[in-house]
């Protein structure tokens, strides 16, 4: 089954600076062959995709999957699921699980509930410090031994400057790159969007940018010292990318990520207190969201990923604002949302699949990203012809904290292949 | 000329037409409260609910003593104490609203928003925001506004100054929008760390010195200086606050002629605002009680008459 | 069409009316032409006849209670002005000033459920206390009788007069409660289908009192 003949694409695959009409010809769950040749070998299966884009296997950096522990906002099988939907082949999961990925048992166990699921591929990151406190180093030998690509807080930062070159020198010597949500937690204290003109005039407690660059300037100051690998996750302020900016000048290892709702959606999006835009960071003001793409057209971010953080309601709409939690989900909306930065011609249909691919497999050392021969078979197929609109009630994940509800967009997704094996077909693929 | 809104939620939603419309109502209705038979029967029949999530007793009380002077039968529902209560569903209290069929909800909340977002949900009941979070307080800008208006005769082109915790100030933030509508100057003051980020951006200026504020203002504004302050580092201690921010009688004294001096209440007499000020002939702080009664009934009646609801 | 025109005036302020059943359009000259659909409206009272009626009204006023101390109020909006005209010729009568109030009964009505709009209110204002005097209210048109009522409850939320009397301008029938007005400018013989406008020079620029058919 994992033999398949992909025919009548636009490959695009920016790791090997490929853009051409050509066939693939995958076996054994790896790909065997480019050829133009239109018949396929003898007894592998045809996939004639009709004119959409066939592209290395996306990749998202920035997954949470509540399981263990909230198993009823997602689970490693729905969020595969939701994953396999959007077109991802890898996604790469959060610590912040109940218990705390930061012990080998945890790791193993979620590689293992991956595994019985049998579709995307689940990388696991294992927390930085012990229960995300902040407070002491968590068994980052343990989680490497375990396979753990990379060490992160994530949904947190940690304070204390100390810890963090301590975790930086540590994951240095398992070859682990130090993932890291940045934002002053004193700072950014109790605020529930970002600090400026919109917060004031709602009387919400902000955020401000500074809580947030002040901590990049810091972690990559520390990257500097210790020399490790640092990627900073879901950058949203204009400082904060400028300083990424300056870093990649001076070789610092830096890498960088952005959000689709950081790069599509601002602070006036809060006007009617809708739990669905409350994040962290916050959404920032247009000027940011202008730096974000600005910062994605010159190369400087390296990939979008979603942050997809599963609530259910009971966090969200029943909620106050104020105490409701943060994130929302975009496994299922990151493509066609995205792919409106190719509309409005930011950003090529090259360099778009580059943000989901070799960027983001080059920022975590994952051996995706590129569909050369003898490269495992992940592919994504998506037709940037076809409209489609996002319709939350219908996700395969299993919250619906979705900011892009509604949304009319292009680049549909239409087979996500992993291995070789199609894990995912949208219905209607055949637009004729 | 009527009044169309479905809810009294926040002041940025009112033109400056339903804002006269509300003053000009509450002044007809204030004399009812001074009559030996203090009562009408407007509201006869109708089920007025007072759901109070933060403590208030100045506000209920004034809201209750509305909806009776118009007949209306009142209910009150007040939950939790000062912090906001995790455990309180939104969505429970939706249904809960929704079984009990009052015709107009008056609420507060510690939320900002949140008052907004549950009218949203129960269409069939009017509701009147008695105080969101940080958000909006629209009838205290109201009665504010008939108090201003009864002491000067007018709001258009009056200097007024807004003095004190400014960024968690729901009064300020309707009285900003409510004075801005109705064209007057304002002015905002306090220590920095007191004043919202980019607050010029609601039409006012500021300034961080009580003197400069109130140099020829026709209407000082004080606001209430909470104690938990001092937990987020706003200022050092409250005999500091007194002595840099508190307004005193030496300030009036380069003020406009007349001014004027008004407080949402309760007075932290000798912190915000001296004694000599609270208590002295500048004061309105009696007559913004007295307006309180008359806007909310205004808005009561006018509610009452509005039929359809907002799509 | 000299009828026509000389109602113009009074066209935006038909008593309990709605004048959708206007056509209006610009007539040659940009003079205004107004056509009723159905039948032409027809005077009733000019303002010769209609100060007559006042005059009646005060003398009926000065043999039934005017040796008592008497108060009239005038039903917001046309009551406060006939009130008054009724004061005046009063005093014409007896060199005796009336006191004259004004009341607003809105708050009051028994139809505030109905409408889609709360009226909107304004002061009642009593320049003098009612308790144990003479109270006479004036209104312009006596009809179903429920402003009356309203005004009879308004009037004793304020104190409690001796007595209470009406006065109307115009009677026209219809009545929906039992309540009679005391002193009469004129009763006439109407159809539902009609509205009695009564129109006062400070409100509408014009004393005359009109009947019109509604469509």
């Amino acid at each position: 089954m994992s033999d398949l003949f992909l025919t009548n694409g636009l490959v695009i695959d920016p790791a090997r600076d490929v853009r051409e009409k050509i066939n693939c010809v995958i076996r054994r769950g790896r790909v065997a062959e480019w050829t133009k040749a239109k018949q396929p070998p003898t007894g592998v299966p045809v996939l004639d995709v009709d004119g959409a884009v066939v592209a290395p296997g996306f990749i998202d950096l920035h997954v949470h999957f509540r399981d263990p522990g909230e198993e009823y906002k997602e689970d490693i099988a729905s969020g595969l699921a939701a994953a396999a939907a959007g077109g991802f082949t890898s996604v790469v999961c959060m610590a912040n699980t109940k218990p705390v990925n930061d012990c080998a048992a945890v790791t193993r166990y979620m590689r293992h509930a991956a595994q019985m699921v049998d579709g995307v591929r689940l990388y696991p990151v294992g927390a930085m410090t012990r229960g995300l406190a902040g407070e002491a180093l968590a068994d980052i030998g343990d989680l490497a031994a375990e396979g753990v690509v990379g060490i992160s807080d994530d949904g947190k930062t940690v304070a204390n400057t100390l810890i963090m070159r301590r975790a930086m020198e540590y994951a240095s010597d398992f070859q682990l790159p130090v993932i890291v949500h940045c934002e002053d937690p004193h700072l950014a204290g109790e605020g529930v969007m970002h600090e400026g003109a919109v917060s004031t005039r709602l009387g919400l407690r902000g955020r401000p940018s500074a809580s947030e660059y002040l901590i990049v300037e810091r972690d990559i100051t520390l990257a500097q010292l210790t020399n490790a690998r640092l990627h900073v996750q879901h950058v949203s302020a204009r400082e904060a990318v400028e300083a990424v900016r300056r870093a990649k000048a001076a070789k610092v290892g830096v890498t960088v990520e952005v959000t689709p709702h950081h790069l599509f959606l601002t602070d006036e999006t809060l006007a009617d207190f809708d739990p669905n835009y409350k994040m962290y960071p916050p959404l920032r003001t247009e000027a940011d969201q202008t730096a974000l793409r600005r910062a994605l057209k010159d190369g400087t971010i390296d990939a979008i990923a979603t942050d997809h953080a599963p609530h259910s309601t009971l966090e969200k709409e029943e909620r106050p604002i104020e105490l409701a939690a943060a994130g929302v989900i975009g496994l299922e909306t990151a493509v066609p949302v995205s792919y409106r930065l190719v509309e409005e011609r930011l950003i090529s249909l090259s360099r778009f699949v580059d943000l989901l691919t070799r960027g983001p497999a080059a920022a975590l050392r994952l051996p995706h990203g590129r569909l050369a021969v003898g490269d495992t078979a992940d592919v994504t197929v998506f037709d940037p012809r076809q409209q489609l609109q996002i319709d939350a009630t219908q996700f395969r994940s299993k919250s619906r904290n979705c900011p892009f509800h509604g949304w009319i967009c292009h680049g549909k997704v239409l087979f996500t292949i992993v291995g070789g094996r199609i894990c995912y077909e949208a219905r209607m693929a055949r637009s004729g | 000329m009527a009044f169309t809104k479905h809810h009294l939620l926040r002041i940025a939603d009112l033109t400056s037409r339903d804002i006269e419309l509300i003053l000009s109502t509450a002044r007809s209705l204030k004399g009812i409260s001074f009559r030996s038979v203090k009562k009408v029967p407007a509201l006869r029949g109708k089920t007025v609910l007072n759901c109070f999530f933060e403590s208030s007793t100045r506000t209920r009380t004034s809201f209750e003593i509305a909806a009776k002077r118009l007949s209306a039968d009142t209910i009150n529902f007040s939950s939790g104490g000062s912090s906001m209560s995790k455990g309180e569903s939104v969505l429970d209290t939706i249904r809960n609203l929704n079984a009990m069929q009052p015709d107009i909800v008056v609420m507060r909340h510690q939320s900002s928003g949140l008052i907004g977002r549950i009218a949203a949900q129960v269409p069939q009941c009017h509701f009147i925001n008695a105080g969101d979070g940080m958000h909006e307080h629209p009838t205290q800008a109201l009665l504010d506004a008939m108090t201003i208006q009864e002491a000067k005769g007018k709001i258009r082109g009056l200097r007024v100054v807004i003095l004190g915790d400014v960024t968690h100030s729901r009064v300020a933030r309707s009285n900003i929008l409510l004075l801005r509508k109705l064209g007057a100057h304002v002015r905002v003051a306090g220590p920095s760390t007191l004043l919202p980020p980019e607050v010029d951006a609601l039409g006012v200026t500021h300034t961080t010195s009580v003197a400069a504020a109130t140099e020829g203002a026709d209407v000082v504004m004080v606001l209430r200086i909470q104690q938990e302050r001092l937990g987020e580092f706003a200022f050092p201690s409250v005999r500091e606050y007194a002595r840099y921010y508190g307004l005193s009688a030496q300030h009036l004294e380069r003020a406009a002629p007349h001014v004027v001096v008004l407080h949402p209440g309760p007075v932290n007499r000798g912190v915000e605002l001296s004694p000599d000020v609270a208590d002295g002939s500048s004061s309105l702080i009696l007559d913004q009680v007295e307006n309180g009664i008359a806007v909310r009934m205004a808005s009561l009646y006018l509610l009452s008459g509005v039929r359809e609801p907002v799509q | 069409m000299d009828r026509v025109a000389e109602i113009l005036p009074y066209r935006a302020s038909w008593h309990e009316c709605n004048d959708n059943h206007f056509v209006q359009s610009a007539g040659a000259g940009g003079a205004v032409v107004e056509r009723v659909v159905n039948k032409e409206p027809r005077q009733i009272m000019n303002e010769a006849e209609m100060d007559q009626a006042m005059a009646k009204i005060a003398r009926e006023i000065h043999k039934a209670v005017g040796n008592q101390d008497i108060v009239l109020l005038g039903i917001r909006t046309r009551g406060v002005p006939i009130a008054e005209w009724i004061a005046k010729k009063f005093h014409q009568l007896t060199d005796k000033t009336l006191p004259v109030g004004v009341l607003d009964i809105n708050l009051y009505r028994d139809d505030l459920s109905e409408v889609d709009h709360q009226p909107v209110v304004k002061q009642t204002e009593l320049p003098v206390s009612i308790h144990g005097k003479g109270v006479i209210l004036v209104d312009d048109v006596l009809f179903t009788g429920r402003t009356i009522r309203a005004a009879l409850d308004a009037v004793t939320d304020f104190g409690r007069p001796r007595f209470m009397q009406l006065a109307v301008v115009i009677d026209r029938g219809f009545r929906e409660l039992p309540i009679h007005a005391d002193y009469i400018g004129k009763t006439i013989k109407t159809t539902l289908a009609e509205n009695v406008k009564v129109s006062i020079k400070g409100v509408d620029g014009e004393n005359v009192v009109v009947v019109k058919t509604q469509k």
